[in-house]
């Protein structure tokens, strides 16, 4: 019987295995931020150990750094004791960091891919549970946690128990204004916050195969919003096209040799998944949540569900309270719904290709009066390259604000986060309570949608300007 | 990880059930960014009144933490476990812990035990009749032994083994560390490094 690609990773990737104990996986690359490390440097230090392998490692700095003023100290104590803390702790164990006011810093799942450091045929690790994003090329990629991390630093492995195996099939064509964001928001609401728990995902179909390498990177992003620790597509011609050339890609005879093995890189046609779910892509729309939860979202054009007819006693407790929380009403249609903010950014939605698509949009029209937008790129490098392209003076003309990179309103760990009651469009991945802000309330939109919503004032797509 | 074989000290008598990670370490006390330091969060809400036990001056010193049923349940922070080690715990004693906690603890070789309700019960009235209570739990005969009582409990054998040996995962691996580099002798030239940089 055939291989699923994930099982072809995984084996390539056993260090040692027994029966009873969980396989020694070897690790290619490691990610590092602020914010899960310092115990884990801490308890190396506390052993007398040291980093295996810091070339395969790699920080940047994201969850805490402010997206104004960067030249100035980091006001908030704890952020900024958190930033120098991963500072001190490269510096000790030699692990190349990219800091505030570095080309490279950013988030880290905007970095890895950038460098060219993510690669296919990886295994790829990070303190962080959005790691998923890097399965978008084939590599099996997930986050840890703190003990994990300390783990991987120590002996570039971990031993982990195999994951089962998931087929998401997206066959046809996307009606025009349906993003990538889209189809994840639509599998997620289809199998649920739990369904993919144990499972690793692979997405495949016409659908994938027809997505950008960054549209790839946002469904792979939102694996763990479906409840699976690793998602991935197999790479192919589009991969090869967009890791050539980086900084950090195979040169040479390198280059063929990484190649020969990529191709290989793919599931057997007579490989069994564990579970398979399939979807039809041209059924698809543009999709909002409207719940506290990213299994909470329906298109666009609906309305509020009303909690009352959800049969399952769980799910309507739950919508109930997520009404309360969002202070929405069964009913309302979905496009009635006015925002104070609009948030473009994220490691779901924070690349060029999402900044193109937005700025788009905006190009030319003012977004509606009372309504403040902030555009935040995933990196340095990104912002760059925008500027580059005159992005940044289409976002300001139209009235947004435009930022300095990190994570920024996606978790509101720096100063930009909601107000209490304060309503949200959000290119991000989370829309639980609390997330953007304490009593924040966050719809997650597809970067199209987060322009128009901006425009409007109310949740909408470009088909509605 | 220091091995745990066998260790004799005073305990504490925390007579209530369904101790969550939130009340063991309350959030506000996880920005530090070290490992240790932790003590002075354990039960922080709970310490404010002079009056719970571990303020009290007669329990001071205690090692063996005796809780009530569903001890660690809730969040899955880490820092709970360290927050008892920090303190100086080394045995906890409960009727029934929560799975994440006692998998953390297991790792970081925090010793946790298993009795029935009603021998915790006995232990406890015994202790607040003698706060110099000496209790000896001994991981290799696998019992509980105070007042010449000697209480059997069961670890599974993996887990015994690795804390009689001192070994925490990382040391686990480091003792399969030729295969690893192995391993890495045989890894694909084409693979990245972070090291040189490259631009
Ligand atoms: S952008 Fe948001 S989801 Fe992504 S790494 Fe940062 S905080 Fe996490």
């Amino acid at each position: 019987m055939g291989k699923t690609l994930a099982e072809k990773i995984w084996a390539d990737h056993i260090v040692s295995s027994a029966e009873n104990e969980p396989d020694l996986i070897y690790i290619d690359l490691h990610l590092i931020h602020e914010v899960t490390s310092p115990q884990a440097f801490d308890g190396l230090r506390l052993a007398n150990r040291q980093v295996r392998r810091a070339d395969l490692t790699i920080a940047t700095e994201d969850h805490n750094t402010p997206t104004l003023n960067i030249d100035q100290p980091i006001a908030d104590p704890v952020s900024r004791l958190q930033i120098e803390t991963l500072r001190k702790n490269c510096a000790e164990f030699g692990v190349r960091i990219h800091s505030l006011g570095d080309i490279d810093q950013g988030i880290v799942h905007v970095v890895g891919p950038q460098l060219g450091i993510t690669q296919p045929g990886m295994t790829i690790v990070c303190g962080d549970s959005h790691t998923s994003t890097h399965g978008a090329f084939g590599a099996l990629a997930f986050g840890i946690g703190t003990s994990e991390v300390e783990h991987v630093l120590a002996t570039q492995t971990l031993p982990l128990v195999r994951p089962k195996t998931m087929a998401i099939n997206v066959d046809g064509v996307l009606p025009a204004g349906v993003t990538s964001k889209d189809i994840i928001l639509a599998i997620i609401a289809e199998i649920g916050t739990g369904g993919g728990q144990g499972y690793v995902l692979e997405y495949r179909g016409s659908a994938i195969r027809a997505l950008s390498m960054e549209s790839r990177m946002t469904v792979c992003n939102m694996s763990i919003e479906a409840g699976a620790r690793a998602g991935l597509i197999a790479p192919d011609q589009t991969t090869f096209d967009y890791v050539k050339g980086k900084a950090h890609a195979p040169i040479g005879e390198d280059w063929d040799a990484a190649v020969e093995y990529w191709k290989t890189l793919k599931s057997d046609n007579d490989a069994l998944f564990d579970k398979e779910i399939f979807l039809n892509a041209a059924d698809l729309a543009p999709f909002v949540t409207w719940g506290t939860n990213p299994g909470q979202g329906l298109p666009l054009s609906a309305n509020v569900p009303n909690p009352a007819e959800i049969a399952d006693v769980e799910e309507r407790g739950a919508a109930e309270r997520a009404l309360t929380y969002m202070g929405l009403t069964a009913g309302t249609p979905l496009k009635e719904i006015a925002v104070d903010t609009v948030f473009l950014g994220s490691c779901t939605n924070g690349r060029i290709e999402d900044l193109r698509a937005a700025s788009q949009v905006l190009a030319g029209k003012q977004i509606a009066a009372g309504v403040r937008m902030l555009v935040v790129p995933g990196s340095a490098r990104v912002r760059l390259q925008a500027e580059a392209e005159g992005l940044d003076k289409l976002f300001i003309a139209a009235g947004a604000e435009w930022r300095m990179a990190g994570c920024s309103m996606c978790l509101g760990m720096n100063p930009d986060q909601l107000a209490p009651e304060e309503r949200s469009a959000s290119t991000s991945n989370r829309n639980f309570e609390g997330r953007q802000g304490k009593g924040g309330r966050t719809h997650l939109v597809s970067p199209l949608v987060a322009a128009a919503t901006a425009i409007r004032g109310t949740l909408s797509s470009p088909a509605d300007l | 990880m220091e091995k745990f074989i066998n260790h004799t000290g005073t305990a504490l008598p925390l007579r209530r059930s369904n101790v969550d990670t939130d009340q063991i370490i309350p959030a506000v006390y996880l920005k530090r960014v070290t490992k240790s330091g932790f003590e002075d969060g354990l039960f922080a809400a709970w310490r404010n009144d002079p009056e719970f036990v571990i303020n009290r001056p007669e329990y001071a010193g205690a090692t063996v933490l005796v809780a009530g049923a569903d001890f660690g349940t809730g969040s899955s922070r880490e820092h709970a476990v360290w927050a008892l080690q920090n303190y100086g715990f080394k045995v906890i004693i409960s009727s029934r812990f929560a799975d994440i906690f006692r998998g953390n603890s297991q790792k970081a070789g925090l010793l946790t035990v298993v009795l029935p309700q009603d021998e915790v019960e006995t232990i406890w009235s015994a202790i607040e009749a003698n706060p110099a209570l000496a209790i000896t739990v001994d991981l290799a005969l696998e019992t509980v032994t105070y007042n010449e009582i000697s209480l059997p409990f069961h670890i599974d054998s993996y887990t015994r083994w690795r804390l009689m040996e001192g070994l925490d995962d990382i040391g686990l691996t480091l003792k399969k560390i030729d295969q690893v580099s192995a391993y890495e002798a045989k890894r694909a030239s084409f693979k990245p490094k972070t090291l040189p940089i490259r631009h």
